[in-house]
């Protein structure tokens, strides 16, 4: 049962991986992202971590996706153009890809980490539950776990002040963008980029 | 006071001297800047008798003291003094210079009032006085190379005096340049004597010598024919001469002191002083003594044809001192001084008076347009055959006595040297000719325009200012010789140097007659003792005979001169047209400008060019510009990474990584 | 499944995002394979806290999500405000701090 599982969510996950990179349309690379994480979500029930799987679908797939719906709604998905500027990069993209993979690979199944070929060891009940993540980060991990509660503060901010009205023109590649851009920009009373999560 | 202390005296008063005049020629008016010159001349003379008398006191044996100031390098092995020496030749040299210096100063005063370098000049003459003083009384070889050195630079001063000529300042680097080759030798010869001797003081030196070399070894004879370069060099033998006819380009007191009396004879002084590093080395000996036969004849055949005053003059100098270097090589020391004190008298003279003559030209040089002086200006053409007989060694001139020792000591000496006897006679009838020549060219016969114009109204005739070797007009400001000319008849001052040199020129030989008195080889035996040579002494009779030779050639030359230029004075023409190569060779000065051109002067500035165009373009520029072209040129190579886009950054990213996984993979497997 | 398996499954996650970002030229997209990467590493982390017997990779998985949210938050902000500019969402063509 348990092989199945995995099989399927591995599949899962490899099958939205590439559709994220192979898809031309951003919006349809979105959706396999979704798919990708859902199935992460499922790979992290299998290794018995039920709060980070939980946290995966609600804060990954749930806010930040959306985020990234929101953003290429308002963006447009545009197609990219098929001429390669940079000589060589087509060719070498994948061989790079295959070589940091096999080479990975060759650590990982070559290792004299004895452990990495068993099960892991019997865990008790509670492994992974939301009572013992929860424990870890007021005690042991409490200042990592103020940190990122900052650093999230600091990403909100900066989003604001990135994506904000500005007064005056923009300045653009394209000259005459000059005027365009300033009253766009005093319509565009919204502001996109509102904090997602508030806290993790 | 002791006769080192009268020497450091000797040495002082023209080295104030200089430095006063020099820092104070602003507020000195004009004449002081002369008296003063003259005066710390005339004192270093008095401190110079004073030494004599001090010496003369002494024990004969015992007159030589060393004494030093201050040591300049008491390290590594060498014991370098501030230190002089006194014994008979230096106290013979130091009157000779400060004789004829006090009386060239006292000439200067008159001949130089209206040149506007007036103090310039009289600071330049001193210091020269000091160099040559320095030179002279220096005890060690290392003071003696500071002497030699300042002489040098010294004559450079005073040859380009009137810097704005370009004719002198021309002659002036051509005499430093070749000074310095005579400088390089002597150095050399310096640092020979010290590695083999360890020492460079006169005594230590001079006492260990025989020592440490055997004869004719070649340490010995290189150290001696190094020092030969340096001797050849300053006193204008062959082949480096060719400075010094050019150095007439200076002021005519210049030539007359440095070019006649002191600084060519620092050359024999040389020779003479080092005569025991000289014995042990007798093929350094004879090979100077056949330069100095080589140089007697050579210029003396020059001099023949030359038709510029003071060059001629300057010819007759490089011949009278191959005499000088002949009698000091062979051995004959003190006939070798002799013949140096008595040349400088006659030769100063006659620099003198032909500065007086010249004067009355308007500064032109040139015999072929000079006639007729002897009724214009009687003293000094007076004075000028005064100094002709004694150079022409006239019987019982000074010059006559010194010049016929020489030869008669060659000819006791015997074998080989008789060739020096036979050929020192060709070449006094050689000077006899050419010194009438110039006697019977400009005195006699009927007054050219200037003369002419002196006997009418006793005006010196104020002709444009001219250079009279390029024949450019000069104007009369500081660089250039004054607005007015000065003759001895109209300056007391140089009536009375050349009086006094005069009286010298024609009496000053009766202190050496053979078997009469011997006053200067007795004074200078002290110190050539040492060397077997010195004993060789003609007998009477055989002097007497060579005197009686002598003054037979010299009327004979007298002759040959008064007949080929007055009583039949188409005959130098005629001569030329039959022996056209022979007049073109000696004309041409025996080519030996043009050879030094050939094989010095184009190899160095073909050097120098190669230096510039090709070395220093390719090969230093090259490194230079080329350091920074490869550092430029990999700037450019590597700002490619830099492209802008962010995927080939990435792309390096990922490769690096993968490239580093490599690394820890293979290495841990 | 030995954590074998997921840990090179992981690499292979990690592989596929590396070389989207290689490859593709929209910005989000990049943005879309750098969460892949990041994801991967999430899976490896587990996995390893799995092997070990705490929870402490669990815990820096959850770190790691805070971050990536961050970035991505920033990130998108960045495109947003490109694209009020009117410049082209192209990277290749985003090229001025060039050398």
């Amino acid at each position: 049962m348990e092989q199945v599982l995995f099989f399927a969510a591995a599949i899962g996950a490899l099958g939205g991986a590439i559709g994220v990179v192979a898809m031309r349309n951003p919006f349809y690379g979105v959706l396999a992202l979704i798919v990708h994480l859902f199935s992460l979500a499922v790979l992290f029930l299998l290794l018995t971590s039920a709060f980070v799987a939980a946290a995966q679908v609600v804060v990954y797939a749930g806010a930040v996706m959306v985020l990234y719906v929101f953003v290429v709604a308002y963006v447009g998905s545009g197609t990219e153009s098929a001429w390669e500027p940079i000589p060589g990069q087509r060719f070498l993209a994948p061989l790079m890809g295959v070589a940091l993979f096999v080479e990975l690979s060759i650590a990982v199944i070559a290792s004299s980490l004895l452990a990495l070929g068993s099960r892991g060891p019997d865990v008790k009940a509670g492994f992974g539950d939301p009572a013992a993540i929860g424990n870890l980060l007021l005690e042991r991990f409490l200042i990592p776990f103020e940190a990122a509660s900052i650093l999230l503060l600091l990403a909100a901010v900066g989003a604001v002040v990135l994506a904000g009205q500005r007064h005056g023109p923009g300045e653009g590649l394209t000259g005459s963008s000059s005027e365009h851009s300033a009253p766009e920009a005093r319509s565009e009373g919204v502001p996109v980029g509102q904090s997602p999560g508030g806290s993790a | 006071m002791s006769a080192t202390t009268w020497a450091w005296l000797v040495l002082l008063f023209p080295l104030l001297g200089s430095i006063a005049i020099g820092l104070g020629f602003r507020a000195l008016p004009t004449r002081a800047a002369g008296a003063i010159g003259t005066a710390s001349i005339a004192l270093a003379f008095v401190c110079g008798v004073a030494t004599l008398i001090v010496l003369l006191g002494e024990d004969p044996d015992a007159r030589h003291h060393a004494s030093s100031l201050w040591d300049y390098a008491s390290a590594a092995g060498l014991d370098i003094k501030l230190g002089i020496f006194v014994d008979p030749l230096s106290v013979f040299m130091v009157l000779v210079v400060t004789g004829v210096s006090t009386l060239i100063h006292l000439y200067s005063f008159g001949y130089m009032e209206s040149d506007e370098g007036y103090h310039r000049f009289f600071s330049y003459l001193n210091f020269f006085v000091f160099s040559m003083l320095l030179l002279v009384l220096a005890g060690n070889f290392v003071l003696l190379i500071v002497g030699w050195a300042f002489v040098g630079f010294a004559s450079y001063a005073l040859i380009s005096f009137w810097y704005r000529r370009a004719t002198a300042t021309k002659a002036g680097i051509k005499a430093f340049v070749i000074n310095v080759v005579g400088d390089i030798g002597l150095v050399l010869a310096a640092i020979l004597i010290f590695r083999e001797l360890g020492t460079f003081e006169y005594e230590a030196v001079f006492a260990k010598a025989p020592e440490v070399f055997s004869v004719n070894e070649w340490t010995v004879t290189a150290i001696c024919l190094l020092l030969l370069v340096g001797a050849f060099a300053k006193s204008a033998q062959l082949p480096l001469h060719t400075w010094l006819p050019d150095a007439m380009e200076g002021p005519t007191p210049v030539s007359a002191l440095i070019h006649a009396a002191t600084m060519v004879t620092a050359g024999v002084y040389l020779i003479a002083r080092t005569h025991a590093l000289f014995l042990l080395a007798p093929t350094a000996a004879d090979i100077a003594a056949f330069v100095g036969l080589a140089t007697l004849l050579v210029a003396g055949s020059i001099a023949l044809v030359m038709t510029d005053l003071k060059r001629a003059i300057a010819y007759s100098t490089m011949s009278q001192i191959g005499y000088m270097v002949v009698g000091v090589s062979i051995g004959a020391y003190s006939a070798g001084m002799f013949h140096l004190m008595t040349h400088a008298f006659f030769k100063a003279l006659l620099f003198m008076a032909a500065g007086s003559i010249i004067a009355a030209m308007a500064n032109n040089q040139n015999i072929d347009e000079m006639s007729g002086f002897g009724k214009a200006m009687r003293f000094t053409s007076i004075t000028f055959v005064c100094g002709g007989l004694a150079l022409a060694a006239f019987p019982a001139t000074s010059g006559f006595f010194s010049k016929d020792e020489i030869l008669a000591y060659a000819h006791a000496r015997g074998g080989m040297y008789d060739i020096f006897w036979v050929l020192g006679y060709v070449g006094a009838l050689l000077t006899a000719i050419y010194t009438f020549r110039l006697v019977f060219r400009v005195l006699p016969g009927a007054p050219c325009k200037e003369a002419q114009e002196l006997i009418d109204s006793g005006h010196v005739v104020h002709a444009e200012p001219r250079n009279p070797a390029s024949g450019e007009v000069e104007d009369a400001d500081v660089g250039f010789p004054g607005a007015e000319h000065h003759i001895a008849e109209q300056s007391w001052p140089m009536r009375a140097a050349m009086a006094i040199l005069a009286f010298l020129a024609l009496f000053g030989g009766l202190v050496q007659v053979p078997g009469i008195d011997d006053a200067i080889t007795r004074f200078l035996d002290p110190v050539f003792a040492d060397s077997a040579l010195a004993a060789i002494q003609p007998s009477v009779g055989a002097s007497w005979v060579g005197l009686g030779i002598g003054a037979v050639i010299s009327l004979a030359g007298i002759g040959i001169a008064y007949y080929a230029y007055i009583v039949r004075p188409e005959l130098p023409a005629t001569l030329i047209e039959r022996l056209r190569p022979v007049y073109t060779l000696l004309v041409n000065k025996w080519y030996f400008d043009e050879l030094i051109d050939i094989l010095v002067v184009r190899p160095a500035l073909a050097i120098g060019r190669f230096a510039n165009q090709t070395f220093e373009r390719i090969v230093v520029d090259g490194i230079v510009t080329g350091t920074t072209d490869t550092v430029r040129g990999a700037g450019g190579i590597v700002r490619f990474v830099q492209s802008g886009f962010v995927r080939s950054y990435a792309l390096l990213l990922v490769a690096g990584f993968a490239g580093l996984a490599l690394y820890f993979l293979l290495s841990t497997s | 499944m030995n954590i074998e398996w997921y840990v090179v499954l992981s690499s292979l996650l990690f592989a596929i995002g590396a070389m989207g970002i290689l490859i593709r030229r929209s910005p989000i997209v990049i943005l879309l394979c750098l969460e892949l990467m990041l994801n991967a590493g999430n899976l490896a982390l587990v996995a390893f806290s799995r092997m070990v017997g705490n929870q402490d990779g669990q815990i820096f998985a959850i770190v790691v999500m805070v971050v990536a949210a961050c970035e991505v938050v920033v990130g998108l902000g960045l495109i947003v405000a490109i694209f009020r500019r009117r410049l082209p969402l192209d990277i290749d063509e985003l090229r001025e701090l060039r050398g």
